[in-house]
């Protein structure tokens, strides 16, 4: 449903996403996990068609959307992070203009404007300005506007920041029954929300896709590993399998070779430093090592770095018990 | 089609959704209603003053010499030079600091509809203080018999005039989050154009004749006479193609940015 490829995205001379490709199937719910400023804002907003991308292709529903942005932009609901509603309007007279510039026909715009109100429980809300509304009923009229007209694709940037617990686990539940008729990109810097919620997670750091696969496989591997980068020339299949071998090893991957030099990537017990090991192993089977270094940031540091902290799970911040509590209007 | 009536229509829904439209009509109807009265009473002590003197019968000035064609000449254009920037600020300058210009943007919109969306809604408020200024003249018709030929090419001169202003203005609201700013620059420079042509006076350099040219109220005389000419209005609808073609780049050039 959704195509990445090669892309690459500059801000004048500063590079904020680099090579990023991944693909999107139909239905699916995908997280996109990275710190602050990795570039997940940046990749949504090509994927939007907001704004263009410096290299590369993107392609959503079949549409790319740099040659054909029309058709691109109808298949695909939009939830900035900042719910980009109109303070002086009211909810039902909103939800309507975007229906109409969304292209959503006359005749259904009444009945699409009830669908999505119900859907996203703020019809008691219909007629109320949306300025004067809470944060939790302002990002629920986001979403709504987003499925307005019924979107194949839709892309929600951090739909959970800065709501509160109850707030966030009605989006979660939203989110996961959106799941299957719509395919979802949403992007959190919090793991557990990304396990939570979605059914594959890419990791992004400082623009490049770091990792991909499922919450719990992705967590799995994360469990006390230590990842070493090492350059051989020598006969591939062999070194890797003399590399498996060393003590505290616990599986090696090949990552590209080039002119007979294979990169390995090796993963050890954490807190067991195999360097020394790894060279002797090397050294004495006369192969050639070129280069051996911790991998620079892993994802054991980049999960570090992502704020690990769940609020909808710290007990102290209770669920509130008034129902009418999210209305509250300041 | 469809698409630039929906945002025209955001557009006028919000200026009335503020206060900003009902400041500008008050100020607009203020300030021309105290103009109106003043040239009316200069008119009528005049005629009374001719009256005692000769008793000629037939009046030697018209209502269209002496009230109507000040009041769009001097008076019109200095007002809407100031109230033509609250008018624009906000069209770009409040999307890009509430976020909304995302949803404009990533939505199955081209960049020109949206712009003449924003551009239509605009002229749909001016159009409600031209309205004003017809309300003020039409006075005249009711106690008076003025010439109402000279009327259509006033009309249609204030017209290209305004849409002229707000081309430019909305231009300028694309520049920055800030309608403060945004009022601030566009106030500035139709100033600068309205002065544009002062060096005529005592200059007719090629540089001078080119600046009155440029000058946003040299091309308002003619109409204001009554005359419709070619040359000025090509030279309006010049500077609103302009204003909405710079809007156009200036949006293209946002979108590189984050």
């Amino acid at each position: 449903m959704i195509e990445v490829e090669r892309l690459t995205k500059y801000y004048g001379p500063t590079l904020a996403v680099s090579d990023v490709s991944f693909e999107v199937q139909r239905g699916e719910v995908l997280g996109f996990l990275g710190p602050n400023g990795a570039g997940k804002t940046t990749t949504m907003r090509v994927i939007t068609g907001y704004i263009p991308p410096s290299e590369g292709k993107v392609r959503v529903a079949g549409f790319d959307v740099s040659e054909d942005p029309l058709e691109a932009k109808r298949h695909t609901g939009y939830l900035p992070e900042l719910p980009p509603v109109y303070p002086d309007m009211a909810v039902r007279e909103y939800l309507e203009f975007v229906g109409r510039i969304k292209g959503v026909a006359r005749r259904d715009l009444k009945r699409r404007v009830d669908e999505v109100s119900a859907r996203c429980a703020i019809q008691d809300v219909g007629h109320r300005q949306i300025g004067k509304l809470s944060k939790g009923y302002r990002q629920r009229v986001g979403l709504a506007q987003a499925l307005i007209h019924n979107p194949d694709v839709l892309i929600l940037d951090e739909p959970t920041a800065g709501l509160d617990p109850k707030q966030i686990i009605e989006t979660r539940e939203l989110i996961k029954n959106l799941a299957g008729q719509h395919t979802v990109v949403l992007s959190t810097h919090i793991l557990p929300e990304a396990a939570k919620t979605c059914q594959r997670v890419v990791v992004i750091n400082a623009g490049k896709v770091v990792a991909v696969g499922a919450p719990d496989e992705l967590t799995r591997r994360l469990q006390g590993y230590e990842t070493i980068l090492l350059t051989v020339e020598g006969p591939a299949a062999e070194v890797m399998d003399k590399l498996q071998r060393v003590s505290g090893v616990n599986w090696v991957e090949p990552r590209d070779s080039s002119d007979g030099r294979v990169t390995f990537e090796v993963h050890s017990e954490k807190g067991k430093d195999v360097r020394a090991e790894l060279a002797r192993a090397v050294v004495e089977s006369r192969w050639s090592l070129f280069e051996l270094k911790t991998s620079g940031m892993s994802l054991e540091d980049i999960f570090l770095k992502l704020t690990t902290k769940d609020l909808s799970e710290s007990p102290s911040a209770g669920v509130p018990s008034s129902a009418g509590e999210d209305k509250a209007s300041n | 089609m469809r698409n630039i009536l929906a945002v025209a229509g955001k557009e006028l829904r919000a200026y009335f959704h503020s206060p900003i439209a009902y400041l500008v009509m008050t100020v607009y109807a203020v300030l021309c209603g105290y103009f109106f009265y003043s040239f009316t009473a200069v008119y009528v002590v005049q005629t009374f003053r001719m009256q005692a003197m000769g008793g000629m019968g037939a009046m030697p000035t018209s209502l269209n010499e002496m009230i109507i064609r000040p009041l769009f000449e001097g008076v019109l254009t200095v007002v809407l030079l100031l109230l033509i920037p609250l008018i624009t600020m906000r069209l770009y300058a409040e999307e890009k600091r509430s976020g909304t210009i995302e949803l404009l943007l990533t939505s199955p919109l081209t960049d020109l509809q949206i712009i003449l969306g924003k551009f239509f809604g605009a002229l749909g408020l001016y159009a409600v203080l031209m309205l004003l200024t017809f309300l003020y003249i039409g006075v005249l018709f009711l106690y008076g018999n003025p010439n109402a030929k000279p009327l259509i090419a006033q009309a249609l001169g204030l017209f290209l005039f305004g849409a002229a202003l707000l081309a430019l203005g909305m231009w300028f609201s694309t520049f920055t989050k800030n309608q403060i700013i945004a009022g601030s620059v566009s106030l500035a420079i139709f100033l600068l154009l309205y002065v544009l042509d002062w060096g005529t006076a005592y200059s007719s350099s090629p540089v001078q004749r080119v600046l009155s040219y440029m000058a946003l109220t040299t091309h308002f005389d003619n109409f204001a006479k009554g005359v419709i000419d070619l040359g000025d209005t090509v030279y309006y609808v010049s500077v609103i193609v302009l204003g909405v073609f710079l809007t156009g780049r200036s949006v293209e050039a946002l979108k590189g940015r984050p």
